[in-house]
């Protein structure tokens, strides 16, 4: 610490989290070791002996909730004139300082039993990557908004907004319109087709974790067949007709459950979905159990991706993400900004970041066709001579059967993997497509790019095309077969872009 | 600039420090397919003895030969914005960075570059792909001297 902070340090007071929060930290320390012990204890049928199950079950609560306590008296935080400090640590004492120019992003997240509490956990996004960055677990929720509000003001050189005015500019922004929000019955369809069977493999892994709950053998065929046994003869005797209808409800049942589940996981992700395009950048707000708050500034934005699926492209539905080097809940460098919706609503969220949708007189390019060409006689000379060599050594024409089969699988996919790729370039921006049935497109300033490589293996320098790579902050754009004379004016002129203007200077 | 094969060679100490490499990593290999091949003579496993002889001539190859092409096939081109650098034998990697997104730059040095005079110039940018453009084998004033004139265009652009 330098001498100069001192005095900034004494006149201010550092603080603590939310002494709430003390019951989260502490319930999900013991919950690890608990909810085993006691579901141990009801399996082994030593349930009834309850006072003895109690002894060690409070003993791990009241340890969990003394190292919380410890970790909560020596966490402070304050906020400085300049930057936030953060100190922690028992033993070995770590500050933190973290100007308020250099934070980019300040998310509020509530997941569920903080939200009970009505607690917030408040992040503080710094550098690429999300790392770095100060978490302040937990705080209440007004006390997050003030130092969000406190970092905006701070990062725009304002004066200090105090928190009545803070909560009063959260009620302004909530009356306009937003960007793009969902409805009910919206995020409903759109759990329609987010068909999931995750559910069985939640049931399954389960099962595995508690199989000494279960009144027999889990994982023995035999008790099984004991369980079954008896039933046999019953089965057997309603016939061919009701074992048809039997096996066809099952089947039914499990579709069933798969789009309930799909329904159930994307309501409490979407539920109360809305974008906002504030003076900061685009705000989401979404979840039910879980619900965030994310901003990510508009200068961040690096691309656009537009994407589908092979159903929902038949009813017109898309989805809208933004690639940015800020991280989005659960890690993904792409921020999705709208799920679920039709083009004519998603052209306008994706202009607000200054991205443009390709107009008509755009000119696309297909690849070169030539390296999926080499591939199909490079696989298909592999299986042929596969074929030939099985034939001669069994004798069983089938291999050459089944040869034939293989090489006319790869052509077809050589084929397809030749005509789903599209890729045109006006001036200002860089599209690639890819799919036919379900359509994919990249959408990027060509000024955003960070870098152009080509690449070209032995077989494509002999054959004269290339690949060419775009370096984009937080993902890539790939070009694969590109005749070499347009692969490099196409890197020319993307480059001539990308030079005039420095990083410094993008637009923001 | 774009002409395909106006690059400026790298410094020809380059080679002599790939093939110094190139040589303690294969020494212990030969030093290994050696044994191998006494071993199996020993035993009379000739046909081990005959399929470990070209590995042995692949190793030393790779160890003499592949330096100097890999040598031969890189190159750079210094532009007034942007640095290009051409590099691989067998898979051809071009890469071009505007000076406008270079983020920062380090100049490192090896023991092996240092006993050459040798520096290894990277240029991280902000991107996923490519976030670091090495480019190697630059006599040690060269490196300092292009840092410097990256560092100044970068200063004059972002004022």
């Amino acid at each position: 610490m330098s001498e100069a902070l001192a005095p900034l340090d004494a006149s201010l007071e550092p603080q603590h989290t939310h002494p709430r929060g003390l019951l989260v930290q502490a319930l999900r320390g013991a919950a690890p070791s608990v909810v085993p012990l006691v579901a141990m204890a009801y399996g082994t049928g030593m349930f009834v002996w309850g006072m003895f199950i109690f002894v060690p079950v409070a003993a791990i609560i009241a340890a969990s909730f003394g190292v919380a306590w410890v970790n909560w008296r020596r966490f402070t935080y304050c906020t400085g004139a300049e930057d936030i400090r953060v100190e922690r640590g028992l033993f070995s004492r770590s500050a933190r300082s973290v100007p308020y120019e250099r934070i980019q992003d300040v998310s509020l997240e509530q997941k569920f039993l903080p939200r009970l509490l009505g607690l917030t956990e408040v992040r503080f996004e710094t550098g690429a990557g999300g790392k770095d960055e100060i978490t302040l677990s937990y705080l209440s929720h007004g006390e997050g908004e003030r130092l969000r509000d406190l970092v905006r003001a701070r990062k725009e050189g304002a004066t200090v907004i105090s928190a009545p005015d803070g909560a009063e500019g959260e009620e302004a922004e909530s009356e306009a319109p937003p960007l793009f929000a969902m409805g009910p019955l919206r995020i409903v369809t759109f759990g329609l087709f987010q068909f999931s069977l995750v559910i069985f493999a939640v049931l399954f892994g389960a099962a595995s974790q508690f199989d000494f709950l279960f009144p027999f053998e889990f994982w023995d065929w035999q008790s099984w067949y004991h369980l079954v046994e008896g039933q046999e003869q019953r089965i057997v005797g309603v016939g061919r007709m009701a074992q048809i209808v039997a096996i066809a409800s099952g089947v039914a049942l499990l579709l069933l459950l798969g789009v309930l589940t799909g329904i159930v996981v994307t309501v409490a992700r979407e539920y109360g979905f809305r974008l906002d395009r504030t003076p900061k950048g685009f705000r989401r707000r979404r979840g039910l159990f879980n619900k965030t708050d994310v901003t990510l500034p508009a200068h961040r934005v690096q691309a656009a991706k537009i994407a589908t699926g092979f159903l929902r492209a038949r009813f017109g539905w898309h989805s809208l993400e933004f690639v940015s080097l800020a991280q989005d809940v659960g890690g993904s460098s792409h921020h999705a900004v709208a799920p679920f919706a039709k083009l004519d609503e998603i052209w306008p969220v994706a202009r607000a970041a200054g991205i443009e949708p390709p107009g008509d007189a755009l000119d696309w390019h297909l690849p070169s066709p030539v390296p999926w060409r080499d591939n199909t006689v490079l696989h298909g000379v592999f299986f042929a001579v596969l074929g030939i060599a099985a034939w001669a050594v069994t004798g069983n024409s089938w291999s050459l059967g089944a040869a034939a089969l293989l090489i006319a699988g790869t052509a077809l996919l050589n084929y397809f993997g030749w005509r789903r790729r599209r890729h045109a370039s006006d001036v200002r921006q860089l599209f690639v497509a890819m799919g036919r049935f379900a359509p994919r497109l990249a959408i990027a300033p060509t000024v955003k790019f960070q870098s152009a490589e080509i690449v070209q293996g032995p077989l494509a320098r002999k054959r004269g095309h290339a690949t060419l790579h775009l370096g984009v902050a937080g993902d890539r754009l790939s070009i694969p077969g590109l005749p070499l004379a347009e692969a490099r004016a196409l890197r020319a002129a993307i480059i001539e872009q990308v030079a005039a203007v420095d990083f410094s200077r993008l637009p923001r | 600039m774009e002409g395909g094969d106006l690059l400026t060679p790298l410094h020809p100490n380059h080679a002599k420090a790939l093939r110094l490499t190139a040589m303690v990593v294969a020494a212990p290999l030969v030093l290994g397919v050696l044994i191998g091949e006494m071993v199996t003579l020993a035993i009379g496993v000739y046909a081990a003895s005959l399929v470990l002889l070209p590995l042995m001539g692949l190793i030393v190859w790779a160890a003499l030969a592949l330096p100097w092409r890999r040598y031969a096939s890189s190159g750079y081109d210094m532009g007034t914005d942007r640095l290009r650098v051409v590099k691989g034998v067998f898979f051809r990697r071009d890469t071009i960075v505007p000076f406008g997104r270079v983020q920062h730059i380090d100049v490192h040095r090896g023991p092996i570059d240092r006993h050459y005079g040798l520096a290894t110039l990277h240029l991280h940018t902000a991107g996923t792909h490519n976030a670091t453009i090495t480019l190697p084998g630059l006599a040690e004033e060269d490196a300092l001297a292009m840092r410097e004139t990256i560092r100044e265009k970068i200063r004059r652009d972002s004022q």
